[in-house]
């Protein structure tokens, strides 16, 4: 057998000082050596870790294998077979603590760079394939429709799924484009929205009807939907209300939720204002709270609409922090100034209700709560101030409540989340199925994408029964 | 897309349009709202629903021109098309049987009070409509709330067979002379409904506004429209726009109201600079 190489190939990236100013993608993509290199490192093992470790089960070593053969359009097959939106996965997942973390290389500290390769190969197609050469051969029509609820990640999985396996799908979604938390929420510097569109463009080529500016609940509620032809109904509606700290002087001007600033910012592209009508804050000096990838993509956005300084606020330590280790150092590097252990006591405003500044507490680590991290505690009389005149609070959200509200017969936790069975996504009201966010609430792009998957497969035997 | 079926100018400075939408006109309950986006630049606004038209499939919607995107909307023509149109929204009115109600409707809200005003008659309520603006030629669709409600009272400020006076006085004057309503409604500006809520505070009036803060998404998602109400947020998008006026903190409203009036200035600016040939 020939020697193990662990010289894992370097992702290029846009120098800090260089990306901190533009909303170009950050992380550049592999040239065709290096991802023939990187490809070339994978030892194609016999038992397929890799492969388990994947919410959705992509067939790692097999789109590795033709990528290293050169067999170009094969490796996408095989990608895409499973994953409708390689594109987006290869930039947004955590395959550190997913297909990366048991890559048997990883215990030589080397993992294969799955995620890059699935980027290399998902942006190869989109460049070199035409959309004849795209279009996936579909079987004959079984003749169930059925509705998506939702055009995030979990729904256009579902959907892409449903279509594959021959029925008839429509998807809802309540904004004026597809794509949900990824046209919404992630920046352009980390997913581009045209990479977004085209893979829902794939999603479209499978025969998949949407009806954008819609939302279920108002327009039709769940059981219209199943009275008026639709056999069955899949939930991906995401956790969309966000959450607040409820301390005072939360509703300053200049104080916005995450899922608000990202909005103005990605989907209404309020960093182009005013050649786009819709504006944001620009914000000298911004304060985000939280720990997320939510909390970096709102800092590194300030950074790049030209704040002078941003600051992140959390209250646990970097240990603790959610957000995925790359997005942490891409933020420090870019001149993120990062106050740990410090938690908002009360926002400052002007007589204008005017943001001007956060008072703060320092924070110590007690004993873990039910998370398994260390419970934060207040340090009594370590209050300080920083002036801010934007702040965005990114503490995660907890599920519109519009759908719950509007359908009978549907459980859901006191959390508001719908419950719904862990392996098939199903529901307590029949020939409903729910997955992604609005089981779990706010988790990853690709854990909704496998509740989707899931969900299609378990609705796919229910619709052929 | 969707299709302007019709637009006019209704009275100085207040458009009427009406759009293509069956979806929304099937299923519009009185006092909900819709999201408006005229193009791929514009952005999402909330405008009161004036009127659901199910045979037609239409929704009307009446704005007074004041930034972007209610000059983007003015500057089309009937035969032209929106890009983006979302609703129904919000929670449609209380609708019940209470006695008599007093329905107050300024500037837009009179197109927006008067299927609330028709729906609470047609519950069985003694309706008494008061529509208020600076002049009488600001007044619209006296026509169609004299067909729906018992009582229809004109406030203006030129008016002159009575004195000028402000809508509160002549809320205050209009109720100290007649039976005390069992409920008041107001839809309109800000300032209008704020009036109102002062002066039937005092008087133990239960009084319902409907506020219209800047939203984006209207479903809920941004919590950009958040107002105090009761001491709590609320999101008026999901959990109003209706809410008891009393309870309102106005003075947050307000501010919130003009926070990026510089943006929007800006914002407006350049929207006529690039398009002075159709404004």
């Amino acid at each position: 057998m020939a020697k193990v190489n662990l010289n894992r190939e370097q992702m290029p990236r846009q120098e800090p000082e260089v990306r901190a100013k533009n909303y170009r993608e950050v992380a550049l993509g592999y040239s065709p050596e290096q991802a023939k290199a990187e490809a070339d490192r994978c030892i194609q093992c016999k038992k397929r870790n890799c492969v388990e470790g994947c919410p959705v089960n992509v067939d790692i070593p097999d789109f590795i294998l033709a990528l290293r053969e050169g067999d170009m359009k094969e490796s996408v097959r095989i990608l895409k077979s499973k994953n409708a939106l390689p594109g987006v996965c290869g930039r947004v997942c955590p395959q550190e603590t997913q297909c990366e973390s048991v890559c048997t290389l990883n215990r030589m500290g080397a993992p294969i760079a799955i995620g890059r390769l699935e980027r290399y190969v998902a942006d190869w197609e989109l460049l070199n394939m035409t959309n004849e050469e795209k279009k996936p051969e579909l079987p004959p029509s079984t003749g169930k429709k059925v509705a998506v609820v939702g055009t995030g990640p979990a729904g256009l999985t579902a959907a892409a799924d449903l279509a594959r396996f021959g029925h008839s799908v429509t998807m809802f979604e309540a904004l004026h484009v597809a794509g949900g938390v990824l046209m919404y929420g992630i920046p352009e510097f980390r997913l581009p929205k045209e990479i977004v569109q085209k893979e829902v463009d794939f999603v479209k080529s499978l025969g998949v009807e949407f009806k954008l500016d819609s939302v279920v609940g108002r327009i039709s509620t769940i059981d219209e939907l199943l009275e008026n032809g639709y056999d069955a109904v899949f939930l991906g509606t995401g956790a969309g209300l966000p959450m607040f700290m409820n301390v005072p002087g939360e509703n300053l001007n200049g104080i916005y939720s995450a899922n608000e600033y990202l909005t103005r910012v990605n989907l209404m592209k309020a960093y182009m204002f005013p050649e786009y009508d819709t504006p944001v804050k620009l914000g000298r000096r911004v304060a985000v709270i939280g720990g997320g990838n939510v909390a970096m993509d709102s800092a590194r956005c300030a950074l790049r609409l030209g704040s002078e300084k941003v600051y992140i606020i959390y209250r646990r330590s970097e240990e603790e922090m959610p957000a995925r280790r790359e997005e942490v150092e891409n933020a420090m590097e870019e001149g993120i100034d990062f106050r740990l252990l410090t938690n908002p006591k009360q926002f400052i405003g002007n007589d204008k209700n005017q943001l001007v500044s956060v008072e703060c507490y320092q924070m110590e680590l007690g004993e873990p709560d039910d998370s398994g991290r260390r419970r934060p505690i207040v340090k009594e009389g370590s209050e300080f101030t920083l002036d801010v005149d934007v702040a965005v609070v990114a503490l995660g959200t907890s599920p519109n409540p519009l759908i719950a509200s509007t359908t009978k017969g549907l459980d859901t936790t006191n959390r508001g989340t719908v419950i719904a069975d862990e392996e098939t996504g199903k529901t307590v009201k029949d020939r409903v199925w729910a997955g992604g966010d609005i089981v779990t609430g706010a988790a990853t792009v690709i854990s909704a994408m496998g509740a989707g998957k899931r969900a299609a497969a378990d609705m796919d035997k229910f619709l052929r029964s | 897309m969707f299709k302007i079926l019709l637009k006019e100018n209704l009275v100085p400075n207040l458009q009427v349009v009406k759009i293509e939408a069956p979806e929304i006109a099937k299923k519009a309950l009185p006092g909900q709202f819709v999201i408006i986006r005229v193009d791929e630049y514009g952005e999402r606004i909330p405008m009161t629903i004036a009127e659901a038209d199910p045979e037609e499939g239409s929704i009307t919607v009446i704005f007074m021109e004041v930034g972007t995107t209610t000059g983007k909307m003015a500057s089309l023509k009937t035969g032209d098309y929106i890009e983006n149109f979302t609703g129904p929204l919000g929670v449609p009115a209380e609708i019940e049987k209470v006695g008599t109600v007093l329905c107050i409707g300024g500037c837009y809200g009179i197109g927006g009070i008067t299927p609330i005003a028709r729906a609470m008659k047609e519950a069985g309520n003694k309706v008494i409509s008061i529509i208020e603006g600076r002049s009488k030629r600001l007044l619209y669709w006296q026509d169609k709330l004299e067909g729906s409600c018992d009582e229809l009272v004109t406030v203006t400020g030129d008016d002159s067979d009575s004195y000028q006076e402000w809508i509160s006085e002549k809320i205050d004057r209009y109720i100290k002379g007649n039976e005390k309503p069992d409920l008041v409604i107001a839809v309109g500006c800000t300032f209008m409904m704020r009036n109102v809520a002062e002066a039937t505070k005092d008087l133990g009036i239960k009084t319902i506004v409907h506020l219209s803060p800047i939203m984006v998404d209207g479903t809920g998602m941004c919590g950009c429209c958040r107002v105090e109400v009761g001491g709590t947020t609320k999101f008026a998008c999901v959990d109003g726009p209706e809410f008891d006026a009393h309870e309102v903190e106005w003075d947050l409203l307000v501010a919130r109201q003009v926070q990026y009036l510089a943006e929007e200035i800006e914002s407006l600016q350049m929207f006529e600079c690039t398009n002075w040939t159709k404004v």
